[in-house]
Formats: C-alpha cells, sequence, structure tokens
C-alpha cells in the first residue's frame, strides 16, 4: 500500500482488456505501476502486473497444523493426565474418538488464522478509511495508478501521452 | 473479450446487462425505500419472533415440563427441529464452496443469498439443544476450560460434544467466508452512499480498496476456505447423525446414517434455497439474475439428493430385514406400520415420489412446480427427522414405557417463533446488503451475459457466436 500523502496520477478504462494491454504497454516502456484497482478479480492481470503467486495458503496450513495439534494435544493432556476418567470401559487415550475435534480445531485455526491474516496484511478493519480513487472504481472502472509524489513535470507528461495512448477514458491526479 | 466460450454454456445473467447495470441492479434494494411486500413479510416476522421470545421465556421459567417431550420420548420436536434446520443450512455451505471447487459458475446468482440462509439457519438450530438443557444459564458447561469445579471437564469421547465443536465451528466459518464474500460488494455499496450510510459502509467494508494485490489474496482465501469448508460441511452433519448411529437404540445405530444424512441435508436445504430465491427474485426484481438457467440447475441437484435418500430409506429396510436381528426389524416394521405411520408415507411421498416430477425439463423449469415442490420437501424433511427421532423412542426397549408423542403449544410456538427469527434476519439482511454477489457476477458476465453467449449474442467473438441458431 502507498504511504500517506501520496500524489497519484490514475487513469480509468472501461474494459478490462483494454486495461491488461495497457499494463502490458506500460511493461514495455518500463513505467512503474503504483496498483492497478478493479471492481472484481480480472483473470490473467497478475502475471502481467508481476505479482508472486500469495503464499497465504501456506500460513492456512500452518495454522490448521496448529489447530489439530491443539485439539489432540489439549484431549490428550486433559483425559490421560489432568482428569482420567473411564467412560464405558475405553482407555483413558481413546484416540478414534479424539478424530472429529481434532478435525473441527483443524478447520476452525486454519479459517480465522487464515482471515485474520488476510484482512492484515492488506490494512483492512473495521474503521480503516479507504484510499478511494474514484468511486467508480467499484463499480465499472478499471484504474491504473502511478505514484508521482516525487515526479518531475517531464515524467508526469510521459505518463499522460501512455494513458492518451492507452485508451484511458479519464485521467486525474489526487492525494490519497 | 478473447475468452473462449462453448456452445453448450447457459446464459446465466440476461438482459444485456454491463458493469454499472448490474452495480445499479443489484444495488439498488438496499438504496430505495421498502417496498410494501418487505413491510407486511417484517411485520409478519417479527410477530413470530415475539412469538419464540415468548415460548422461550415461558419454556426457561417453567422449565420444559412445558414441552410434550417426556421420559421415553425424551428428544422429540425440539431435536427434530434441530436436524431440520442444520440441515437446511447445508446448501450454503454446498452452493458457495463445493460449487466453486467444481468452477459451476451459476454459484454466483445464488451463492451470496444461499449462505446467509446458511448462517440464520444454523442460528435457529442452535436454540433448540440449547434449550433443550434446561438450565440454560449453565449451558456453558459444554465449553472446555479450566475451571474451580474440580476441574471438571467435557467428555470428549461423546457426539453430542462433537457436534458443539462441529456446530460452532461451522457456523464461525461460514460466517467468515459469507462476510470476506460480501466485504467487495459493501465498498460497491458504500461508493454510491452518502451521509450516514456511507458511514455506515465504510465501517463494514474495512476499507476495500479493490487493489489487484487484494483480489488476488481474496481469491486465495475463498479458495482455501472454500476448500476447508467442503469437508467441514460433510462432517458437520455426519456428526449430528453420530448423535444417533452411536447409540444403542434400533432404528438408530446403522451405519447408513452419515451418507444418508448429508444427502438428506442438501436435498432439504436446495429445496430451502428454492423457496428464498424464488421469492427473493421476483420481489427485488432479481429475475435476470437469477434465471430459469439458475433454477433448473437446483432442480437438478434436488432430483439427484432426493432419489439418493429414497435409496437409503429403501437399504434400511432391506438390511433390517436381511440382519435377521428380530429387534432392529421390530423398529423398522414400526416405523412403516406402527403409530406413527402417517409420518413415514408422509416422507417417503413428499421426499422420494413427489421430487420425480423433476426428470421432467418442463416441469424444471416451472416456477409455480417448483415452488410448490420446494415446499412439500421441507415438509417431507421435517417428517424424515420425526420418523427417526419420534417413532424409534415412542417404541422403546421397555413396552412399559411405551408412550405416544404429541407437541404442546409451547413447542409449536418455538418452531414457528424460529421461523419468524430466520425471516427477521433474512429480510434485514436483504436491506443492508446485496442478495447477489455483484462482483462475482461481474466476473463471469462476458461467459455468461447474453450479449455474449446464445441465440442473441450482439458482441462479436468470431466464429464463437451462434446467430445462426
Amino acid at each position: 500500500m502507498a504511504a500517506e500523502n501520496t500524489k497519484v496520477l490514475y487513469g480509468l478504462y472501461n474494459d478490462e482488456e483494454v486495461l491488461k494491454g495497457a499494463v502490458k504497454a506500460a511493461n514495455a516502456s518500463h513505467l512503474d505501476i503504483m496498483d492497478v484497482y478493479t471492481p472484481f478479480p480480472v483473470h490473467g492481470l497478475d502475471p502481467i502486473l508481476g505479482l508472486k503467486e500469495s503464499r497465504l495458503h501456506y500460513l492456512g496450513f500452518i495454522y490448521g497444523a496448529t489447530g489439530a495439534l491443539f485439539g489432540f494435544l489439549a484431549m490428550t493432556w486433559i483425559f490421560v493426565s489432568d482428569w482420567p476418567t473411564m467412560y464405558g470401559g475405553k482407555p483413558y487415550w481413546s484416540v478414534p474418538a479424539f478424530i472429529p475435534i481434532t478435525f473441527e480445531m483443524t478447520v476452525l485455526f486454519a479459517a480465522w488464522g487464515m482471515t485474520i491474516t488476510f484482512y492484515t496484511i492488506c490494512g483492512m478493519w473495521p474503521g480503516v478509511k479507504a484510499k478511494t480513487l474514484d468511486n467508480r472504481i467499484t463499480d465499472d472502472k478499471f484504474c491504473i495508478a502511478f505514484d508521482v509524489t516525487n515526479a518531475s513535470d517531464s515524467t508526469v507528461d510521459q505518463l499522460k501521452g501512455f494513458f492518451q495512448n492507452t485508451h484511458a477514458e479519464e485521467v486525474n491526479v489526487k492525494t490519497i | 473479450m478473447s475468452q473462449p466460450v462453448a456452445a453448450v454454456r447457459h446464459i446465466l445473467i440476461e438482459g444485456n446487462k454491463s458493469y454499472h447495470n448490474i452495480t445499479e441492479d443489484l444495488c439498488s434494494p438496499t438504496e430505495k425505500t421498502p417496498s410494501r411486500e418487505w413491510i407486511i413479510a417484517f411485520s409478519l416476522s417479527t410477530v413470530f419472533l415475539g412469538l419464540y421470545i415468548f415460548a422461550i421465556v415461558w419454556t426457561v421459567w417453567k422449565g420444559i415440563g412445558e414441552w410434550g417431550a417426556n421420559r421415553s420420548i425424551n428428544w422429540a420436536w425440539d431435536i427434530t427441529n434441530f436436524v431440520w434446520w442444520i440441515g437446511i443450512g447445508h446448501a450454503g455451505t454446498l452452493i458457495s464452496a463445493i460449487l466453486l471447487l467444481f468452477r459451476q459458475r451459476w454459484r454466483t446468482g445464488v451463492n451470496r443469498a444461499a449462505e446467509a440462509m446458511t448462517i440464520f439457519a444454523v442460528i435457529c438450530a442452535g436454540q433448540f439443544p440449547i434449550f433443550h438443557m434446561g438450565r440454560v444459564w449453565l449451558a456453558f458447561f459444554i465449553m472446555p476450560f479450566p475451571n474451580t469445579r474440580g476441574p471438571l471437564w467435557t467428555n470428549f469421547n461423546s457426539p453430542l460434544l462433537w457436534d458443539v465443536f462441529a456446530i460452532s465451528t461451522y457456523f464461525s466459518v461460514s460466517l467468515l467466508f459469507w462476510y470476506t464474500g460480501l466485504v467487495p460488494d459493501l465498498a460497491t455499496v458504500r461508493d454510491r452512499a452518502k451521509g450516514f450510510r456511507k458511514k455506515m459502509y465504510e465501517t463494514f467494508s474495512f476499507g476495500w480498496t479493490g487493489s489487484a494485490k487484494h483480489w488476488q489474496r481474496w481469491e486465495a482465501l475463498s479458495l482455501v476456505l472454500a476448500g476447508i469448508s467442503t469437508p467441514l460441511v460433510l462432517s458437520v452433519h455426519t456428526i449430528v447423525s453420530f448423535d444417533f448411529a452411536t447409540s444403542v437404540v434400533p432404528g438408530w445405530h446403522t451405519t447408513i446414517f452419515p451418507p444418508y444424512f448429508v444427502a438428506g441435508a442438501v436435498f432439504s436445504g436446495f429445496a430451502m434455497v428454492q423457496t428464498l430465491m424464488i421469492i427473493t427474485r421476483k420481489v427485488l426484481n432479481l429475475q435476470e439474475y437469477i434465471t430459469m438457467n439458475h433454477i433448473e440447475s437446483m432442480n437438478k441437484v434436488i432430483v439427484l439428493t432426493g432419489t439418493i435418500v429414497g435409496v437409503a430409506y429403501l437399504t434400511e429396510l432391506f438390511i433390517s430385514w436381511y440382519s435377521g436381528y428380530i429387534y432392529e426389524q421390530f423398529a423398522f416394521y414400526n416405523r412403516v406400520f406402527g403409530i406413527y405411520w402417517w409420518s413415514y408415507f408422509g416422507m417417503m411421498f413428499c421426499n422420494v415420489i413427489a421430487p420425480q416430477v423433476f426428470w421432467s425439463r418442463k416441469l424444471r423449469r416451472n416456477i409455480w412446480w417448483t415452488f410448490f415442490l420446494s415446499i412439500i420437501i421441507n415438509i417431507g424433511m421435517w417428517f424424515e427427522r420425526f420418523v427417526i427421532i419420534a417413532t424409534t423412542l415412542a417404541r422403546d426397549f421397555l413396552p412399559s414405557s411405551w408412550s405416544y408423542y404429541r407437541p404442546t403449544w409451547v413447542e409449536i410456538s418455538i418452531f414457528a417463533g424460529t421461523m419468524g427469527l430466520f425471516f427477521f434476519c433474512y429480510l434485514i439482511f436483504c436491506r443492508v446488503a446485496p442478495v447477489v454477489a455483484i462482483a462475482e457476477v461481474k466476473s463471469i458476465l462476458k461467459v455468461a451475459g447474453d450479449q455474449y453467449i446464445g441465440p442473441n449474442a450482439k458482441h462479436g467473438h468470431g466464429e464463437k457466436t451462434h446467430h445462426e441458431h
């Protein structure tokens, strides 16, 4: 995410295919795109933007494994050492009976862990004010944004030329 | 416009929609003043919610002796209703998770509302076991935590405790899945709103911007949540069936219960989705997003799962005969021809025979038939749980304890009241959040919109368009 008080030059496109073409053109002329904003996940955009695959699912695995271990070991400790109780003549450490709860704990930890991680790394929580460039980005506009906080006039002109060449519908500057 | 489109793809978005039309159409129910139908429905559900609160206060105040449940039929309407509501919830997860894994595009039209249905149905389901505990102020005893009573832990070998874990996990994971899917759409509503509504949706949308990296993570999260929700939803009803299957009661102690319960849950859940969707699409004017193709797809699931359930009923009868075990044979003889014979035949008719009409494509695509049958199936699946629970307990091991069960007004009011609770929540949801997933519908527009595929396609795909048909 951009730092505070970033001056952003952005262009809005009407169609995701035009947007993808523009991103490719920006790559070809070595322009440094700050971010791309779209109303829905545009498939095929990540590789041309150079976004690596999210590592969120590795974390999901770690959270799930933690949940499984926690659930299983907690039941083991409780029934074997803390307060051994005989139920229906079964052994204290009745492993098959622990499977359902171990499974539920795996899912519970993986889901909560991943979701909390997702919101944290995206910097999203209740009360966070969205750094919205244009209200129509969540509707039908596709946006390419450049950070021009420290850019020279000639760079800004070059970027404006880029937007014109790639058929952007609108070009604006906004500080977010 | 470069995605290849096969000729067999169904049109899932009608009316030549642009992205902006989709935003307008799907946000407008949250922006307009409520319609008269909504106000009438909401008032009615509030009345039933009031009835629910009254009956629950009555139960807690006087004790569960106010219910018709007795010493031998100690699980009756309450557990029947619990299993019924939990089963209804399963269709939401099936649509949102399993169909996402199978890449079924028609899920986008109905997943949001179906997931909401899951959450509200689980809330309704939870009421029954909680208030059946009797001294409900001690309900927290079911959670294992270090305490000053020993510490007295819960029994981790008990399927009832597995249920506590399964249902609370199911509820919270469904909530996360649903809400995370909702965040981008709440941002859409936010960016159109003004004043207080804008403030409200700013809080609820967590500062969503639509950044490419966020979308990528959002898709990764949705996919993993779908992946873990799939075994979760199967485990939930499996564990619900363990409440019965791990007991030593003839008629309950059967290995067929887990798959049979899961199929039944999906069956009843889809029936409830149909009931809700047929009303929602009409009242909120969403016929172009929840099309006949969606309804037909769901009817196909209904005929499949209804038939699986039918096979399970017959297998049960066959196995009880084939076992040569007279107590098992008696349990099933009693189920079919005993004192509750009418509920068995009601179940057979509603769940097995009635849905067979959906082999006909014409009837699958008929709104009135679909609506009528969805109600029939909801009733039939309620009968199924009643048959399993009450019929079996009414004729248990000791003939001197044989008895008959009929519900009291308190139980009937609680059940009718949970309907009020359910529709109260659902109607509020319809007003504050888009009932169809806006971003997901936009993402399938170019492969499922009627201007891109089908006989009236206008936007050229070269050889991929089918003007000639």
